[in-house]
């Protein structure tokens, strides 16, 4: 395994670097003080990496999380996501960015209620402006590639925890995007469903995909090759599994 | 997101919600209806009165030369004083104004006063009791359903003869065939020579309960004093050349009376215009007010239509968090959420409009007003019902779009 690139302000991630973070801080301003989330986080993920992110709760992960996600910007620092620094980007670039390239499946599945299984799969389409037939298309392949082909009539409320976990992993892939981003997808879970779910995850990097996860639970990071832990704001270990 | 997209999300949206749709559209629903139902009302009224009323007590392109307006709403104590002072309408006048005539006109003398009419013992009370010329007729275009009017030399002669109202002659002989047999008015005896085909009522008051008879006829002294008739009617061919034969009615009585230049008239010519002059009033009060109320109902439309939009919002701040995370940026969360409002808006609408196009096709059927819904009040229903929904949106749709995804999706 190649040794990360040394980084300096000015450079350009190497080609397959999917994610790259360069001292990137984020403090949050509570009024009577600022609390420094993240205090200069150093990442690289190479493209078909499986990451866990682990650390006690106040360690950073979920900010972490969030900034990868292109769902919050960092206070200072840089993030190259696939290529592009998208560090200083505003809302509306940051929610396509979302849309192309990052997959996320939540602790809490985030699906709609109201939609069928097949909907709530489309919706990324939705806002990528993919025609109805297209839609439809691309969203029957995902739920069926998780192995739900026979439940896209149903309802979120209809479907076991698994399943609405499997619909969200769906949701996630359908658009193709650089990354799936997980945060404590088993969280929800009974230990079985769990390793099932782990199991879809190892199956997607088996076939590529490039998978990072946040999580408190040891034996679920297991599942990943890497182990990125946090602890106050900053990387504390980097692990790598030997292959 | 595609602008069709949009639409259907919402047309989803509100169908999973129907009754709190249903609620928020009540609004516009009540302003539209009202807009559409008070217009066709309004038109409607209007119609009757410049082509039923007043073409119905005037005639088209007709005047009458009266001593006093006979048709008027609202007259203080002094002006009807003087109106009683002013002389009496002259068969002479009437002759001379007739006579003086260069534009084609045709004229009919008028008197009318109220009282019975009898025939072998029953007694048709109320009645109104013409007496006129021949041309009347035409001039009020009264077809004669069966017999025959008056002729020219019976009208000069004065012959005792009559044409009977169809109500009038339905009451007193009922089935037997009236012509011929001969009625009494104030004990003298007139022969009937016709009947009027039915004119139908005004305002509730039926237009079938009268006599003509010649105005030299015995009748003249009932309905006004010897020499004297309540109007000269005058029928022009268009309404220029009504203007230029007032005018020269005008002249020929201002000289008859010998008024000074300085002096005002002291007889009136009546037109239909003159008989709508207090509708006219009243209609452009109506027009003013009307807009008023639509208004209200339609801010409260609005405003209801923005708290439901506002409490949509606050529920599913969560789905807008998911959204946003799935990429939806924020014009595409403010059009979902404006063309959810929108839509409301736009379907409370088009219900007011089925609703108002019902009201006036229930007024049409039920009373005398032709009520008629124009299209340009349905144009303005959806364009203002639309309206309200793009107003009442435009808040929370932005409240929506600034939602921060992560806060929204941490909400339970």
């Amino acid at each position: 395994m190649s040794r990360a690139q040394e980084f300096r302000t000015g450079d350009t991630p190497l080609p397959d670097v999917v994610i790259l973070t360069h001292k990137l801080t984020r403090d949050y301003d509570m009024g009577s003080e600022i609390v420094r989330a993240l205090r200069g986080v150093d990442v690289q993920i190479r493209r078909n990496e499986y990451v866990a992110v682990m650390g006690p709760s106040g360690s950073g992960k979920s900010t972490l999380m969030n900034l990868i996600g292109c769902l919050d910007t960092p206070t200072a620092g840089e993030y190259w996501l696939n290529g592009q620094k998208v560090s200083d980007l505003v809302d509306d670039e940051l929610a396509h960015i979302r849309n192309k390239e990052i997959g996320f499946v939540f602790q809490t599945f985030n699906l709609l209620p109201r939609a069928s299984a097949l909907h709530n799969v489309e919706l990324p389409l939705i806002y990528a402006g993919i025609s109805a037939r297209g839609r439809r298309e691309r969203a029957a392949h995902a739920l069926t590639r998780v192995g739900l082909g026979d439940r896209m009539d149903h309802k979120p409320n209809e479907l076991s925890g698994g399943q609405r976990q499997r619909v969200a992993i769906a949701r996630a892939l359908v658009n193709d995007p650089s990354i799936l981003l997980a945060d404590e997808p088993t969280g929800n879970l009974d230990s079985t469903t769990s390793q099932e779910i782990m199991g879809v995850f190892g199956d997607l990097h088996h076939q590529g995909q490039t998978v990072v996860m946040v999580t408190h639970e040891a034996d679920i990071a297991a599942h990943a090759a890497r182990v990125v832990t946090l602890r106050d704001g900053l990387v504390a270990t980097d692990q790598r599994k030997a292959a | 997101m595609r602008p069709f997209e949009a639409l259907r999300l919402a047309l989803m949206q509100i169908r999973a919600q129907k009754l709190k749709s249903g609620f928020a559209l009540i609004g516009v629903f009540i302003g539209v209806a009202f807009l559409i139902g008070a217009w066709s009302i309004v038109n409607g009224m209007n119609t009757y009165m410049t082509e039923k009323f007043a073409g119905t007590l005037v005639g088209v392109n007709t005047f009458h030369l009266r001593r006093s307006p006979n048709v008027n709403f609202d007259v203080d104590d002094s002006t009807w004083r003087a109106w009683r002072r002013r002389p009496r309408i002259k068969f002479t006048d009437a002759e001379a104004v007739a006579a003086n005539f260069t534009v084609p006109v045709i004229t009919a003398w008028y008197s009318e006063d109220r009282g019975g009419v009898e025939y072998d013992g029953k007694v048709a009370k109320d009645i109104t009791l013409e007496g006129t010329t021949e041309r009347y007729f035409d001039i009020m275009n009264l077809k004669i359903e069966s017999g025959r009017p008056f002729s020219a030399q019976e009208s000069k002669a004065g012959a005792g003869v009559v044409v009977l109202g169809h109500d009038l002659a339905d009451k007193l002989f009922g089935s037997t065939n009236p012509l011929d047999r001969t009625v009494r008015i104030h004990d003298f005896p007139y022969r009937v020579i016709g009947v009027v085909e039915r004119q139908g009522n005004l305002l509730g008051i039926s237009l079938d309960k009268f006599v003509v008879a010649p105005a030299l006829s015995p009748i003249q002294r009932e309905v006004n004093p010897p020499g004297v008739v309540d109007a000269l009617i005058v029928k022009a061919q268009s309404p220029e050349a009504m203007q230029a034969a007032m005018d020269e009615a005008e002249a020929t009585m201002r000289s008859r009376r010998h008024l000074r230049p300085r002096q005002e008239n002291n007889f009136v010519m009546m037109t239909s215009e003159g008989v709508l002059e207090f509708w006219n009033k009243l209609s452009r009060i109506l027009y003013a007010v009307g807009p008023g109320l639509v208004g209200v109902a339609l801010v409260v439309g609005g405003i209801v239509i923005m708290n439901i939009m506002l409490m949509a919002v606050a529920e599913r701040t969560r789905e807008i968090g998911i959204r946003k995370s799935l990429g939806a940026r924020r014009r595409d969360i403010l059009r979902q959420f404006l063309a959810e409002s929108v839509t409301i808006a736009t379907i409370g609408a088009a219900f007011g409009i089925g609703a108002g196009i019902f009201l006036s096709v229930l007024l049409n059927a039920a009373t005398p007003l032709p009520a008629t819904v124009s299209p340009m009040s349905i144009l303005l229903g959806v364009v203002v019902g639309g309206g309200v929904g793009v107003l009442a949106g435009v808040y929370p749709a932005t409240r929506a779009a600034r939602l921060d995804p992560i806060v929204a999706l941490r909400q339970e």
